[in-house]
């Protein structure tokens, strides 16, 4: 079971988070033209690293936090969490 | 009573303390403190089991965790547990346990006639024999092979056990009380650190309860003995025995299972029988010890061959003597300890050494009692079915190679030692890379990956000096870290006898003619000649070995068999063994409880349980419960002998035609504030939401990015920024969560909060042509009239002193009304709402009638909006605005939602009016078409119409839009139904909506 540090709570263990998928991706702006390629690529298209990956987890029993963290896919390493309005590194 | 080979003085056993038991159905007796092998051998019972395969006779082998052989079947207190290791189960009054894999018993086995057809029983019999013809497979093959194999049964009762779970935190996890555990946590703990000690065993002190050494002008027993109490005094200590960390897994967090009741004839009320700790700790110090391995010989599985360190710990805990005539055969100088401890008790051993001039303090001591020794001597076979009557021995050459005249000796044990196995499970589990270590032929722990230190035995390290040394060290430095605090504590002077070098021998070679069984892994009945023919087939992989012979498979996952494997593997490959490799260990360390993993999550108690407000009422009026999500909610109020059926539609028609009150408080609400409010919901929902006005409900879709419609419910503005929203029941924490979603990430310059608000009302659905008339009742200062509380209106009202919020919306399609209170005020609510309308003859409703009543209107719910499909097929396409964007629409431009042909909601109704049509079946063109027969759709929702006295259902229908009035046949091959129906409109009961607007 990971141990993930909520920036919000400290240190807690990964049953208290839902995960939340790829946090690279950006959802398009509202009311914008946006062709086939890009719409899907936004919705369905991610890539399965392995290694270092930015990802969305939500403190869900916890402070309801959406939280960014980089976590590595094969060795479960966690090297950062940020806050949702934190830029990813 | 007879207890023939117990020792008198000699041991930790209480001998005041007398406890009787049962094995195979005959009664013995044993001591307060004795395991049930440690008793069985008091008694001279070495026969105790069947092997897996051969149906061999099998004794004891090991004195613990080790144990390949001693698998009984156990029974304690009306309740029967399989697979239980006679080794590590302590006795208690009245025990009972029999043994496995044999039939009619274990004296004579009918199975064992494997054992003469074993020339036909080679390595992947099983997959070479059973593959054809195929469909033999699950009728003939598979029950044969199931009955033959396997070892003990597992019950069928239901576990009347408890198991508790516990989460735990600490600086230091210490795994093993053995002089490197002991000397680590004391060093940790003086540091002041928080410590964990684990001990599988129920006494503490490891190897020191055995061995012959001193410590500071102690016995390392009492040594142990004097730590273990230091430590249990102090408050920054847990110390725990017959705790097994199982498991070590991400980020320090390791498992570990407490038995708290085993050791008990029955589990003492208020406690579990085993109690699983999640322990997170800072730092891991692994010091699990080793364990001795064999040397492979001729018949080496006869009861009565066992590990020379077996054979010491039941001489020196339990005071047992494993024979009266033993042959110890090693390869180092620990065989030499339990032969010193036989000749103590007055027993004359003889040793075998296979190499041919160790010189060693152990030796020389053994010498000086007399003990017989043979240098350059191996034991070739061990001779004798049931038990070891005598061995055939040979001197052998340098090379290990050639075998000089065999010769036969009398003896009734062999004991074995090929030197000794760090136990590496959870430091590799840890991801460790281990690597080879020549000096001791085994794997150690190599790279710390996690927070983890290898110490002692398990590290390589067999001196107790320099253990202690490096435990002390490691617990000083690591805990010295953690609480910024150093109480050093000084290393004691240590007593031990030097060791040679041991004998890098480990399988005796076969003599000339003779074709004798040499066991690789004693549980699974793997032979040397196994593991010969699957390199032969072109096995290379040592993980594909493993599958194919079953090497290092069963339950004691190789513990005693692995390492040899690998060396014969490296001898035919001739490759060294760290290029063969070990395969991975992989948690559990030992076998765990199923109960223990699941913990208090049974029955009941596997989910939560909500409970409306109104529950109580619910009970009392007759109401039979279902499952919906986490809630329980009333299906029906039986009356009578009413069935479901009947019941749902006395309901049903009641709402028709009077009026009906059901429990909607499980409803998802959310509470949205924020001077953006309006915006979000504008982008949340597909339809438009900017102009809602103040006391004004609407009815909103919402979508994935997808298009897949996520949920749907009516949405009422409070207030100016204030907005109520209802979900369904099941979508209700999703709903959320997608709400934060956007509202942290993607939109956070807009200025909303949401809040789940569903367990803070109670609510009541008030349906039927007579619901406002009991409004008026309910609040009769209020302007409840079709002016005054309009289709979609909202007002709040004082229902007799309380606060309530009306809603007038509808899911059933009549004229309705949604009552709101706080939630302690529910019941108050209810029973004035069933006591005013009592007049109106009012009846509550459970969800089967209300899926009737929406199924007939053709409201979609959950069973149409299942994740695959678009508002399109719901019939909803009318709520997508085309001038706003919103989450999801983008996606409804792909060329699938598009179609002409796409999906849509339809009716289906029976052509004789009569049958029911099972939910799930599908819909076809020609009933008769060869398979597949191509599906058009699928029936999402089932019900009786009560308007039209006949079957309706809903289903999702390709084309949909077009197919109205054609005739198809419904299909339900699981029901083994075909029905002809005939496809409708989905608004089966009032198409025009008037009953709402009345």
């Amino acid at each position: 079971m990971l141990h993930i540090k909520c920036p919000h709570c400290g240190m807690r263990s990964q049953n208290e988070f839902s995960y939340g998928g790829d946090a690279s991706i950006k959802r398009p702006n509202l009311n914008k033209e946006i062709s086939d390629q890009d719409w899907d690529n936004f919705v369905y298209n991610r890539k399965s690293l392995r290694g270092k990956h930015w990802e969305l987890w939500q403190h869900l029993s916890g402070c309801r936090q959406w939280i960014k963290v980089e976590r590595d896919t094969a060795t479960h390493e966690i090297y950062y969490t940020l806050k949702a309005d934190e830029d990813i590194l | 009573m007879s207890q023939g080979f117990r020792l008198e003085n000699v041991g930790l056993i209480n001998r005041n303390k007398n406890i009787s038991f049962k094995f195979n159905g005959k009664k013995y007796y044993g001591y307060e403190g004795d395991t049930l092998a440690s008793a069985l051998l008091a008694n001279g019972v070495h026969l105790v089991g069947r092997s897996f395969k051969y149906h061999r006779p099998r004794g004891f082998f090991g004195a613990g965790v080790d144990e390949p052989y001693a698998v009984v079947q156990l029974y304690r207190n009306g309740e029967t547990e399989p697979n239980i290791k006679a080794t590590e189960q302590e006795l208690f009054e009245g025990l009972e346990a029999k043994s496995v894999n044999c039939w009619p018993s274990v004296n004579f086995d009918v199975g064992a006639i494997n054992n003469f057809l074993k020339i036909f029983l080679p390595a992947g019999f099983y997959y070479k024999t059973f593959m054809w013809p195929k469909s033999f497979w699950y009728r003939i093959y598979e029950p044969f092979i199931r009955k033959a194999a396997g070892l003990g049964v597992a019950s069928t009762k239901h576990d009347n056990e408890r198991y508790e779970h516990k989460y735990e935190y600490c600086d230091l996890l210490i795994t093993g009380s053995g002089p490197s555990g002991l000397a680590s946590a004391y060093a940790a703990a003086k540091n002041g650190a928080r410590v964990i000690l684990a001990e599988d065993k129920p006494r503490f002190g490891g190897s020191l309860l055995t061995s012959d050494v001193n410590i500071g002008n102690q016995s390392g027993k009492d040594w142990a003995d004097s730590i273990i109490s230091e430590l249990k005094e102090m408050s920054n200590v847990v110390v725990k025995n017959r705790s097994q960390i199982f498991g070590y897994y991400d980020h320090n967090m390791l498992v570990m299972s407490e038995k708290v009741s085993d050791h008990l004839p029955q589990t003492k009320k208020y406690h579990p029988n085993k109690r699983l700790w999640y322990i997170r700790a800072k730092e891991v110090l692994i010091s699990s010890g080793s364990i001795e391995r064999p040397i492979v010989f001729g018949n080496n599985d006869t009861p009565g061959v066992m590990l020379s360190s077996a054979a010491k710990e039941y001489l020196k805990i339990y005071g047992v003597l494993v024979g009266r005539n033993p042959l110890v055969f090693t390869n180092n100088d620990s065989g030499y300890e339990t032969a010193i401890e036989f000749k103590k008790n007055g027993i004359n051993p003889i040793v075998l050494d296979s190499r041919k001039n160790p010189d060693s303090e152990i030796i020389d001591e053994a010498k000086n009692f007399g003990i017989d020794i043979k240098f350059s001597y191996v034991v070739v076979a061990a001779q004798g079915y049931k038990k070891v009557k005598s061995a055939d021995i040979a001197s052998i050459s340098e090379d290990k190679k050639q075998l000089g005249k065999i010769e036969n000796i009398e003896c009734d044990c062999i004991c074995v030692s090929g030197f000794w196995t760090p136990t590496i499970n959870l430091a590799s589990q840890s991801g460790n890379k281990t690597k080879f270590k020549e000096d001791i032929d085994a794997f150690v722990p190599g790279t710390s990956k996690q927070n983890e230190t290898t110490l002692g035995a398990a590290n390589g390290i067999f001196s107790l000096e320099e253990t202690l040394k490096t435990s002390l060290k490691a617990g000083n430095d690591l805990s010295k870290k953690i609480t910024k605090k150093e109480n050093k504590v000084s290393i004691p002077n240590v007593v031990e006898k030097k060791s040679s070098a041991h004998d890098k021998f480990w399988c005796v070679p076969l003599p000339k003619g003779k074709n004798y069984k040499r066991f690789l892994d004693f549980q699974n009945d793997v032979a040397v000649s196994d593991v010969e023919i699957a390199l032969r087939e072109g096995y290379r992989s040592i993980e594909h070995v493993k599958r194919y012979t079953t090497l290092g498979m069963a339950t004691d996952q190789g513990k005693t068999s692995n390492l040899n494997g690998l060396q014969l593997v490296s001898e035919i490959e001739n490759k060294v063994v760290p290029a063969v490799g070990h395969t991975t260990f992989r948690p559990p360390y030992t076998p765990i409880s199923i109960g223990a993993i699941v913990g208090r999550e049974v029955g009941k108690h596997s989910k939560p349980t909500r409970k409306s407000p109104m529950h109580s009422w619910h009970e009392k009026n007759n109401a039979v419960f279902v499952d919906a999500g986490v809630w329980l909610r009333p299906r029906y109020y039986k009356r009578g002998d009413e069935n479901l059926f009947e019941a749902s539609k006395r309901e049903a028609k009641n709402v028709r035609k009077n009026v009906g009150v059901c429990d909607v408080t499980t409803l998802g609400k959310i509470d949205i504030k924020g001077p953006d409010a309006a915006e979000f919901l504008n982008r949340v929902y597909t339809n438009a939401w900017l102009k809602l006005p103040v006391g004004k409900a609407r009815y909103g879709v919402m979508l994935r990015e997808d298009g897949i419609v996520m949920d749907d419910g009516t949405t009422t503005r409070i207030s100016e920024n204030h907005y109520h929203m209802t979900t369904t029941t099941a979508q209700a924490a999703n709903v959320l969560s997608h709400l934060e979603y956007y509202l942290q990430l993607v939109w956070p310059e807009l200025n909303v909060n949401v809040v789940s608000t569903t367990e803070q009302w109670a609510g009541a659905a008030i349906a039927g042509p007579k619901s406002r008339d009991l409004l008026k009742k309910l609040f009769p200062q209020e302007d409840v009239s079709k002016e005054g509380l309009p289709f979609m209106g909202y007002k709040e009202g004082d229902l007799f002193g309380i606060k309530a919020r009306i809603f007038r919306i509808s899911f059933s399609g009549e004229l309705a009304y949604e009552v709101n209170v706080e939630s302690d005020n529910g019941n108050f609510m209810w029973e004035k709402i069933i006591e005013l309308g009592e007049e109106f003859k009012i009846q509550p409703y459970g969800t089967e009638a209300l899926s009737t009543l929406r199924i007939e209107m053709g409201h979609v719910a959950g069973s149409e909006l299942d994740g695959r499909t678009i508002p399109y097929d719901n019939a909803l396409e009318g709520l997508v605005s085309k001038k706003k964007d919103f989450i999801g629409k983008r996606s409804l431009q792909r060329v699938a939602f598009v179609a002409e042909d796409r999906q849509r909601i339809v009716g289906v109704v029976p052509l004789d009016k009569k049958t029911s049509i099972p939910e799930g079946s599908h819909l076809v063109k020609d009933s008769n078409a060869p398979l597949p027969n191509p599906k058009l759709g699928y029936i999402s929702a089932s019900c009786w119409s009560v308007e039209h006295d006949n079957p309706f259902s809903l289903a999702i229908l390709k084309n949909g839009k077009n197919m109205i009035g054609e005739k198809l046949f419904v299909m339900s091959p699981l029901k083994n139904k075909v029905i002809p129906v005939e496809i409708v409109s989905s608004h089966y009961v009032d198409p025009k909506g008037e009953r709402v607007r009345s």
